[in-house]
């Protein structure tokens, strides 16, 4: 659990010199005049070609093509420019630039594709269907008999031992099926967050559900 | 796997799981050594495999930058 508030494990990446690259993406977006615009230019290009490649990545999992994934290609790579840009001084070459600046249009995609779950949402957030728990946990339809005993005890866990932020966040996720990154559009908060809530009310559950015996203790000591 | 069992699996969490933000603040770095060699960025990074194990919206972002990376080397 220290790790979460730490910021990384192993070592913490150095700062070696720039590759030729790399050097030159960070000279010609610090410059000015033509040279600058040209990187612009140029980055925009590489930016939109991931974001595009990364819609139609996901595309199989979205209810989003054509014109209107491009059009999210499109946003995703003109915020990761901004961001790109705002955060330059912070590149200190322990990737290639390129590799740098595609996390920021990843993210973005990631960004893009939670805010458009809400135009059409599949489940209505708050739906709380509990009769949805066991195939959320990969139980099989033939296993239904273990179903309610299972589904009981983890409702009055949810009920009686999470904070209600943390219930809030377990009930979208876990019940309702809601994808994080839209989650975290809904509550106005950060992935991290949100996140973090949902890793504390597992152990919470966890915890509360060995201690009344229904999950085996030496499991749980090993996690 | 049985009903608890699943559920235990389901629960069960990483204390060295870095979290989303330690994760993102070295994607990066650890995208571009996992194209070399994924187990020697498992090894190093052992709190960031933990959480792109548990976290699905960060294991796709690895995923996509992981396929740009090795895109653009070729």
């Amino acid at each position: 659990m220290a790790s979460m508030e730490s910021a990384v494990d192993g070592d913490a990446p150095s700062a070696p010199r720039l590759d030729p690259e790399s050097a030159e993406w960070v000279r010609a977006l610090g410059d000015s005049g033509a040279a600058r615009e040209a990187a612009l230019a140029r980055l925009h290009e590489v930016l939109l070609r991931i974001a595009l490649g990364e819609m139609r990545r996901r595309g199989g999992q979205l209810r989003i093509s054509g014109p209107e994934l491009d059009d999210l290609a499109h946003q995703a790579a003109a915020d990761a420019m901004l961001a790109i840009l705002t955060k330059l001084g912070a590149f200190r070459g322990e990737s290639r630039f390129t590799t740098w600046a595609y996390k920021f249009v990843i993210f973005e995609v990631s960004t893009k594709i939670g805010r458009h779950h809400w135009r059409n949402p599949p489940v209505a957030l708050g739906a709380e269907d509990w009769d949805r728990l066991p195939d959320r946990i990969g139980l099989e339809p033939a296993q239904q008999s273990q179903w309610r005993d299972l589904v009981t005890a983890v409702r009055n866990a949810v009920n009686a031992e999470l904070t209600e932020r943390q219930r809030r966040v377990f009930v979208a996720l876990v019940l309702d099926g809601v994808p994080l990154d839209a989650l975290v559009v809904e509550l106005g908060s950060t992935r991290n967050a949100v996140y973090k809530a949902l890793f504390d009310a597992r152990r919470k559950l966890r915890a509360v559900l060995t201690a009344n015996g229904y999950l085996d203790h030496d499991t749980a000591r090993r996690s | 796997m049985n009903g608890w069992s699943a559920l235990d699996h389901f629960l069960r969490i990483d204390p060295r799981d870095v979290g989303c933000d330690g994760a993102m603040e070295v994607l990066h770095v650890y995208a571009e050594l996992a194209a070399a060699d994924p187990e020697a960025a498992r090894e190093r990074y052992a709190g960031v495999s933990a959480h792109l194990e548990a976290c699905g919206p960060c294991a796709q972002d690895f995923e996509g930058l992981l396929a740009a990376v090795r895109d653009s080397a070729f």
